[in-house]
């Protein structure tokens, strides 16, 4: 059984006030979820992930086709007691405080009694709020915010977690910590589907990523083999004015600035230019990589297929 | 009641309570304190009028009032703010949130007419000293009001589940207006003639019939309530909400959320 198995889904919008005019958010779309894996669902703004969300989580309905979650119909509320969802900008009744919150949602995924106010107590650490739970969510910032969708996606304990943008308007540490709570949960056995457009995010945690891209999918598999063939970049900083003539050669795009020169070359030919600069006695500053492999597949692919956009399927 | 369905009321509840809604209960007390001193000092015959006339009159109005601005907002304002993403994503089924907030709704109407109630009551001791049997009377007046809520709320989530606030607001507060005179609308309708006749009639029987919903003034008069129009008032209102009711799921279970 597919964690998840979503079989032609379409949707069709229609938009504008006075003439309506049908506008195609999602071409039909296929897509298997295993169980017990990280799932990234990668696109652009406008790509149509959201979207797609909202008809697996029932909020919208699809134009055609279908899908199952945990082989179960859309709105078998049997099924909807194992998931959670975490809306894209989160926003909830603020007149309550994140305790009350948290309760109200246990009670309608089916969680009752002493339990819940222990998994209220617990999520609330584990999402990193311990010391606000008694506080009204009109006074959380939108990173607060963030972390709140976070643990009523968790709180019942669902197998499938469904989170859309979980790292948007978090810091580099609330990042991280999001980050580790998502190996978590699969280290529990559970599956995470998310959506993102940051890619170094779903580079650094998914099993598999499906590419989407103005409603049709582009790619689905596993970061390495879709990247196998396309090439990072990597910045070299170093001391001096001096370009090696060997750097040149390759064709490497340099910068000099004051004392230091900067060059951006492609991930393979790493090696070959801290050689040149070792044999030149130049002192190297930094290197780091400025593409990762998974943004290079993107701009190579997306920009390839917008070309001959129409003719893909 | 289902553990979600009560949930959901309550929360609606809470709700209104953190949002100030009861805070309308000190204008009325303000309103019937000083209507019974100013009575109090006049006369000796209508006191007991003015004070039941007026007290009701109010509890009808401020109810109204709550129900029509609470009301209209119940769904959209959830569907506005993206609340109910995390609700509808899990075990809920539509139908339990709507009913959910009926009864949340509901359930403030009756706990804020109830304080009122108290009031009334107060005041009509404060100025005839003593409680008589035809006051009794007063409660099914009570009774009839808080089915008049039960309506209005009712309309205002069926507005509220396809329509903005505002047209809400001026559908329910029009339906409100047209209700509370239909039986001179039935009674011009039988008068007219050709096509005026059958518009007239159908609106009619279709506005909610607020008329007969209303026995304030034969009551502050004293006057017994008949136990027909008691049972014929309870079947018509639970009949017209639930009607509405169901309006207001059909149509948002069809419902794409923004
Ligand atoms: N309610 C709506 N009405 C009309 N068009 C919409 C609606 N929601 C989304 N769209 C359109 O559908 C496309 C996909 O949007 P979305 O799923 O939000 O993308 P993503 O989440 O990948 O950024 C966009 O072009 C967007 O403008
Ligand atoms: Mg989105």
């Amino acid at each position: 059984m597919h964690a998840i198995e979503i079989v032609g889904l379409v949707k069709v919008y229609s938009v504008g006030f006075w003439r309506k005019r049908p506008k195609c958010a999602l071409h039909p779309l296929h897509l298997n979820v295993e169980e017990g894996e990280i799932f990234g669902f990668l696109g652009p703004n406008g790509a149509g992930k959201t979207t797609t969300l909202k008809m697996l989580m029932g909020l919208v309905f699809p134009t055609s086709g279908s899908a199952r979650i945990l082989g179960r119909d859309l709105n078998d509320p049997g099924m909807k007691a194992q998931i959670g969802f975490l809306p894209e900008q989160p926003y909830f009744y603020d007149y309550l405080t994140a305790r009350e919150l948290l309760e109200y949602y246990g009670r309608l995924s089916g969680v009752a009694g002493k339990d819940l106010s222990a998994r209220v107590q617990s999520v609330l650490g584990r999402v990193g709020l311990p010391d606000v739970a008694g506080v009204q969510l009109r006074k959380f910032s939108k990173g607060m915010l963030q972390r709140v969708g976070i643990a009523q996606a968790i709180l019942h304990e669902p197998k499938v977690v469904f989170l859309d943008e979980p790292m948007s308007g978090l810091d580099p540490m609330g990042r991280r910590e999001v980050r580790d709570l998502m190996e978590q949960l699969k280290a529990e056995g559970k599956t995470v589907f998310f959506s993102t457009h940051i890619l170094s995010d779903a580079e650094a945690l998914c099993d598999r990523v499906a590419v989407i891209h103005l409603g049709e999918l582009r790619a689905v598999g596993a970061v390495a083999d879709l990247t196998s063939g396309v090439q990072g970049k990597v910045e070299i900083v170093w001391e001096g004015t001096v370009v090696p003539t060997s750097i040149k050669t390759i064709g490497a795009t340099c910068h000099v600035t004051g004392d230091t020169v900067r060059a951006v070359v492609a991930e393979e030919s790493q090696d070959l230019v801290i050689d040149a600069l070792r044999r030149e006695r130049l002192r190297i500053v930094s290197l780091v990589p400025v593409r990762t492999t998974l943004e290079q597949y993107f701009v190579e692919k997306l920009k390839r297929s917008e070309k001959t956009a129409g003719s893909l399927a | 009641m289902n553990n979600r369905i009560a949930c959901i009321a309550s929360n609606t509840f809470r709700e209104a309570v953190r949002d100030r809604v009861l805070y309308n209960l000190i204008a009325f007390a303000v309103l019937l304190s000083g209507a019974a001193i100013l009575v109090g000092q006049i006369s000796i015959d209508i006191e007991k009028l003015v004070v039941i006339n007026l007290g009701l009159t109010a509890v009808s109005l401020f109810g109204v009032v709550i129900a029509i601005f609470v009301g209209i907002g119940l769904v959209s304002k959830e569907i506005e703010k993206r609340t109910l993403y995390t609700v509808l994503s899990r075990p809920v089924r539509r139908w339990e949130f709507i009913i959910g907030k009926f009864f949340g709704l509901a359930g403030t109407l009756v706990v804020n007419a109830f304080c009122m109630a108290i009031g009334v009551f107060g005041a009509l001791l404060y100025v005839a000293h003593k409680f008589q049997k035809p006051d009794g009377w007063v409660l099914v007046a009570l009774y009839f009001i808080i089915l008049q809520f039960l309506i209005i709320c009712s309309l205002a989530l069926l507005f509220s589940s396809f329509s903005s606030p505002l047209l809400s607001a001026v559908f329910a507060f029009s339906l409100f207006v047209i209700g509370t005179f239909s039986e001179d609308l039935r009674n011009f309708a039988a008068m007219a003639q050709g096509m005026t006749k059958w518009v007239a009639t159908a609106v009619a029987y279709l506005v909610p019939n607020f008329s007969a919903l209303n026995v304030i003034s034969s009551v502050a008069h004293g006057q017994p309530v008949s136990s027909q129009l008691i049972i014929f008032n309870s079947l018509y209102a639970l009949l017209y909400s639930m009607m509405a009711l169901c309006g207001a799921i059909l149509i948002f279970q069809r419902r794409n959320l923004k």
